[in-house]
Order: structure tokens, then C-alpha cells, then sequence
């Protein structure tokens, strides 16, 4: 029998299907560092209009091979164009690597919850990232450049492996010679001409200018990474409230409806993957949850 | 426990002899009749055409780990409670193709499968298995993205429900408040009676496409005593299930055992085999796989259940996230009584015991409850 309430929501049924893949064209392709890429995708036709919230995801499928989330990692200003900006490591990426511009490549989103981008008005930001985390915190940069006057002190803390796995170098150099964002690098190993800080990212919070009590923190790493990054944080007096971190699970639809990213109580494709700190502390230390 | 009781008005009596004018019925209504049948030693739901192919007589015999059935004297069509497999296999098939595309150049193209319109008539549906439907049809089609072949497939259903009588070996749905009797979600809702040698059904109709069908068959006005007898087994069988579940506050009394030792005493039993989420009739994980075909210029995504008991399931790039047997067993348990709840604002069990019947080494979710929540 037809339920009330499968007719009640008879608008979301004539939403497209969720599952279906939008394929978009590789315009362009970055080589970012020796396993890390990124790809500007665009559509065949000219209907190009790409709206997120910085710190969504896009399901992204290699014809026959699969699908895997990536993070949007583009200006969300510029809404012609998708920009993914991917490390090879399974399948999917290793497949997505091999392609060429002119390729396909097909799209399902944007899914997820972002960075908040309202709450961090008049408040001091701590993007605090490590490797390839500064792809999913790229956008928020982005964003609040363009809204500059609206947020307090602005300090980027990024950690690296080696000075060679500095990620986005132009847009980095391009962002220390302004005089309204305090970036901090740090490397894991010094090589070569290094000279700027070596050691964890983490230990860079208790010497950064920003005030804790009016602060938003936004934190994008390996977990490991993460939960170091808010222990410094609570050091330095951020309440759980104030911190937000972007998980990582599994995720075969990006829906809700595969199970597979589950993260105790929540799903990671739509209640992350961007948490505040204080929804799952209790959760977030839990092994194997 | 609150009396179960039969509604006043509208309820009709249906004799065995005129069940087939039930079937044709919904045949000649254009449905696709499907209901348990005898294969394999077990009950499965399959597609029926005529009454003698239901499991005349038999009874099924359910135990943790153990599952017989047995020829009774009685001709009942509906002695044997649930089937093996619930009927979830129905609406959100075991395997499906999501789409197809086909290479167009350098790019590709996405071809949408046809939508399923087959008018479906599921014949001896349980309250548990009731309970069940009503939860795949908030997750899947009530959220904020729905799941279309779900949805298709939903829409064109006719359910007849099966009041139970006679409790299962391991049900235990009178403690999660989904049965024995169906009380929404139904066309019809049947109550199998043999009593001194007479055989009918009382008839409930659930909803206007029932009432409507119901107009169509032989049927009369129930005597009061029919009615009372039939209050009586219905009654008895929901004081007659032995396993309970305290679902007001398992969730609550279970989500501080998160790091109980008692998992591991489970792990050590559990073969991870996921039997147990195959049976169930709320499980709702999947698993997809793009494949192309050898040309390379045929595509296609298949889609097909999956089991939060394998490794691969959380597997990020790195490893798996839930490695030990503990923590998967952890995750699917908490997952149906505690995390369920918030997610879905209902639990996940509806007490239907397939799990308990068909784990191979019979681990019981109603005592690794009891054992992880009461304080001896």
C-alpha cells in the first residue's frame, strides 16, 4: 500500500536520481606534486554553473572503473568551473591519474556539510592542516579573502613532509606576501635550502597569534593529526564549540543510504564531513567506531 | 502488556475454501503474487499463483542456530511464521544495475535503467516484517535523497498482512512493539483460524485499495465468538514469545557499554560470516561496482547489499577502520539498537529473530543485550 508519507514527499521524487553521474570534461590538469594532481573540470555544453559551501565533496567516477568522494578544492567564487585536487592512492585515483584533458570525468554533488562560514564572522580563523588536508581548506581560504573585513586574524598553519610535499606553492607564496594572513610552514624532515620550522604542525599553535576566546578553528588532516591539533587547541583555551574538523570514512553513495560511512550516531557524506568538535568528542577518540 | 483487539467495524470472515478468490482477485487486478512457499527445507517468498502452493501444514521449528520444518495435521496456509529471507529482496533487490553509459568520444554517455512498474502483492506479510517496510520507507524514501528504484518499486505494492498466532521460536516482537498483530501499513490484515475443524480468516481491510478488494470476494459478517476467538490467539501468541528486549531504554543503557569487555566474549563466538545481515529485514547497506564490458564501450554500475561485518566495508585508502570481529560485531548491534535511534528517530530491530535463528554458531541478540546491559 502507498504510505501518507511516501506521497507527502513526492517533490524530492521528482528530484533527479541521486546515483546518476553528470559527466564533465577535463579542461585542464595541475601536477601538484609527484602522487598529487588536480583536475579543472568544466561541462560539454555551456551550462556552467558549480555552487558549494567550502569543505563539500563531489562523488567523482572514472568511466568503468568506480567512484570515490574528493573534496572541492577551488575558489567557490568561480562557479564555472570544478576544481579536484586528488592524491593517488587505490583504484579510482590511479585510473583518475592516467587521464587527459578532454577526458570525462562524472560528477555527482555537491554533498556534505562545509566549513562554518557564518559562525566565523568577527572571529579570529585557525586553519591549522597537514599534507593534503589543505585541499578541503582551500575554498575557506578563498572565501574569507574574498570577505576579508569580515573576519578578525586570519593564521594558516600548514605541515608538510619534506619541503617537496608543500602543496600549492603559488597560492601559498601568494598568501604570505599579504599583510592580512599569517601563514606559518612547517616540515616533518628539513631538506635542501629549508630554513622555516621543522616538527609536527601541531606544535605551532601555542605561538600563533589569535585569540582564543573569539576564535573559530577549522582543522583538516590524518586523524591522528587532528586529535593532536585539538588538544593544543583546548591548551591554548578554544572551546570544543569553537573547533571544527573534517573526517574521512568510506563512502560508496554520498547520500545517507549506502551505510558505509557511518561514524557512530552520524553519516559522514551528510552530517561531515565537517563536524564541530563538540557533536562528536565523544565519539572521535573511540577506536574502530 | 496492552490487550490486542480486533477492530469493530469493517472486519469480515473469509472461509479457506473461498482463499483462492483472495489470489484471483489480486491477479486479475494485474498483481504479481508473492508469498512463502516450501524450498530447500525452509520458507521463502517466491511468486505464487494458486493456494496449495503456500506451505500447507507446515510449521517451522526456530532455535538459535537451528531452523526445521514439520508437517502438522492442521492444513494451515500460514502455520510457519517468517520466512528465511524477509522481503526486503522485493523492493531493494540483493543486486541491481543503477544505470549504464556508453563511451561517446573522448567522453561518456549515462543511460537511466526503465522504471520497475510491476504491481506487486505480497501475500502473508508479518507485523514485524510490517515494521520493517515502514523503516526502509523513511531511510530510503523519505529523507532528503531518495532512492528512485526503491521508490518505484514501493509504490505499486499491495500488502497483505498475517496476524500471528503462533509465535516463532526465537521472535521476540511483543517487546519491540511491532506485533504480533499488524495494526498499520497493511491492504489487508489476516487472522488464520482453526478451530474445531473449521478453517477461516478474519479479513481486515487497511486501507481503500483493501476495502475495495475485500467488496469483490464471497465474504460475510463475522459472529461476536469469532471475533473473540480470534483476540484469544492473538493475544496468546504475544504473552507466548520467551525473548524480550527492553527497547524503551536499551539505547540508552547500551551506548555506555561502548567499551564493555563483553564484545569481545561475543568476537569470540561471531564468524563475521554476516548471515545475520543478510536475514535481517532493516539492513540497508550496499555496495557498488563499475565494470565495463570487454570492448571497454559499455559501462555499467551494479548495485548490491552489503555487510558491515565484512573488513573491506570501512576500508580507507590506509586500511579498514573496523578490523577486529569485536568492533564489527559492535558496529551492526549498536548500530540496529542505539545509533538507529538517532538517526531515524526509531530502532532497528523490530524483533522478527531471523538473526538469532540463522547465525551458524547462535548468538542471540535479546541475551548479548541482556548480558551487556543487566548488572547481575
Amino acid at each position: 500500500m502507498e504510505t501518507q508519507q511516501t506521497s507527502k514527499h513526492s517533490d524530492a521524487a521528482k528530484q533527479p536520481d541521486p546515483m546518476l553521474v553528470r559527466p564533465l570534461q577535463i579542461h585542464r590538469i595541475i601536477k601538484e606534486l609527484g602522487d598529487t594532481f588536480s583536475l579543472i573540470l568544466q561541462p560539454q555544453d555551456d551550462d556552467a554553473d558549480f555552487p558549494f559551501q567550502p569543505g563539500q565533496f563531489n562523488m567523482l567516477y572514472v568511466y568503468g572503473v568506480g567512484e570515490v568522494p574528493i573534496s572541492i578544492s577551488g575558489d567557490p567564487a568561480r562557479r564555472e568551473t570544478l576544481v579536484h585536487t586528488t592524491r593517488e592512492v587505490g583504484t579510482v585515483t590511479r585510473a583518475m591519474r592516467k587521464l587527459k584533458v578532454g577526458d570525462s570525468l562524472g560528477v555527482r554533488g555537491p554533498y556534505g556539510k562545509g566549513w562554518p562560514v557564518d559562525k566565523a564572522e568577527n572571529q579570529d580563523i585557525v586553519l591549522l592542516t597537514g599534507g593534503i588536508g589543505l585541499a578541503p581548506l582551500r575554498p575557506m581560504i578563498h572565501y574569507l579573502l574574498t570577505r576579508r573585513e569580515k573576519y578578525g586574524r586570519i593564521v594558516l598553519l600548514y605541515g608538510a613532509r619534506t619541503p617537496e610535499d608543500i602543496l600549492y606553492r603559488k597560492d601559498l607564496e601568494k598568501w604570505r606576501s599579504r599583510f592580512d594572513l599569517e601563514m606559518h610552514l612547517t616540515v616533518d624532515h628539513a631538506t635542501g635550502a629549508w630554513r622555516g620550522n621543522v616538527g609536527v604542525v601541531t606544535s605551532l599553535v601555542s605561538r600563533s597569534p589569535f585569540d582564543p576566546q573569539n576564535c573559530i578553528a577549522m582543522v583538516c588532516g590524518p586523524e591522528i593529526m587532528m586529535r593532536f591539533a585539538v588538544m593544543e587547541l583546548q591548551k591554548r583555551g578554544v572551546a570544543d564549540d569553537r573547533i571544527y574538523i573534517s573526517m574521512e570514512r568510506n563512502m560508496k553513495c554520498g547520500i545517507g543510504l549506502c551505510g558505509h560511512c557511518q561514524l557512530g550516531p552520524t553519516f559522514v557524506c551528510k552530517d561531515g564531513p565537517v563536524y564541530c568538535y563538540v557533536d562528536i568528542k565523544d565519539i572521535f577518540t573511540k577506536r574502530e567506531m | 502488556m496492552t490487550e490486542i483487539t480486533l477492530p469493530d467495524k469493517d472486519v469480515v470472515v473469509l472461509e479457506r475454501k473461498n482463499f483462492q478468490g483472495l489470489l484471483d482477485a489480486l491477479s486479475d487486478s494485474g498483481y504479481e503474487l508473492l508469498g512463502p512457499i516450501v524450498r530447500d527445507s525452509a520458507i521463502v517468498y517466491e511468486r505464487i499463483h494458486a493456494v496449495d502452493e503456500l506451505p500447507v501444514g507446515w510449521v517451522d521449528v526456530c532455535e538459535p542456530g537451528k531452523y526445521r520444518l514439520v508437517k502438522e495435521k492442521k492444513k494451515t496456509l500460514f502455520g510457519c511464521t517468517i520466512g528465511s529471507q524477509s522481503w526486503r529482496r522485493f523492493l531493494h533487490p540483493p543486486t541491481s544495475k543503477l544505470w549504464e553509459a556508453t563511451r561517446d568520444g573522448n567522453g561518456f554517455k549515462v543511460i537511466q535503467p526503465e522504471p520497475d512498474q510491476v504491481k506487486r502483492a505480497l501475500i502473508g506479510v508479518r507485523s514485524c516484517d510490517l515494521a520493517a517496510l515502514a523503516i526502509h520507507d523513511k531511510i530510503l524514501s523519505q529523507g532528503q535523497y531518495i532512492d528512485h528504484s526503491y521508490q518505484e518499486r514501493r509504490r505499486n505494492l499491495f500488502v497483505v498482512a498475517v496476524n500471528c498466532v503462533r509465535p516463532g521460536g526465537t521472535c521476540f516482537c511483543a517487546s519491540m512493539k511491532t506485533g504480533p498483530k499488524a495494526t498499520s501499513g497493511f491492504d489487508l490484515a489476516l487472522t488464520e483460524m482453526y478451530v474445531s475443524n473449521r478453517h477461516y480468516f478474519i479479513v481486515e481491510p487497511g486501507s481503500k485499495a483493501g476495502k475495495k478488494l475485500v467488496d469483490k470476494l464471497p465474504v460475510r459478517q463475522p459472529k461476536e465468538s469469532e471475533i473473540k476467538a480470534a483476540q484469544k490467539e492473538l493475544n496468546k501468541a504475544a504473552s507466548g514469545m520467551t525473548r524480550t528486549i527492553d527497547s524503551e531504554h536499551i539505547g540508552k543503557l547500551l551506548n555506555e557499554k561502548f567499551d564493555d569487555p563483553h564484545w569481545e566474549a561475543i568476537a569470540e563466538r561471531c564468524l563475521a560470516c554476516g548471515n545475520c545481515t543478510m536475514v535481517c529485514p532493516t539492513c540497508f547497506c550496499t555496495n557498488v561496482e563499475d565494470s565495463t564490458d570487454l570492448t571497454g564501450q559499455h559501462a555499467q554500475r551494479q548495485r548490491w547489499w552489503d555487510s558491515c561485518f565484512t573488513v573491506d566495508y570501512s576500508y580507507i585508502h590506509g586500511g579498514s577502520i573496523r578490523t577486529s570481529v569485536t568492533s564489527r560485531y559492535r558496529q551492526w548491534m549498536m548500530h540496529k539498537l542505539v545509533y538507529w535511534q538517532e538517526q531515524f528517530g526509531m530502532s532497528g530491530c523490530v524483533g522478527c529473530g531471523r538473526c538469532i535463528t540463522w547465525c551458524p554458531v547462535g548468538i542471540d541478540i535479546t541475551e548479548e543485550a541482556r548480558q551487556l546491559t543487566v548488572k547481575e
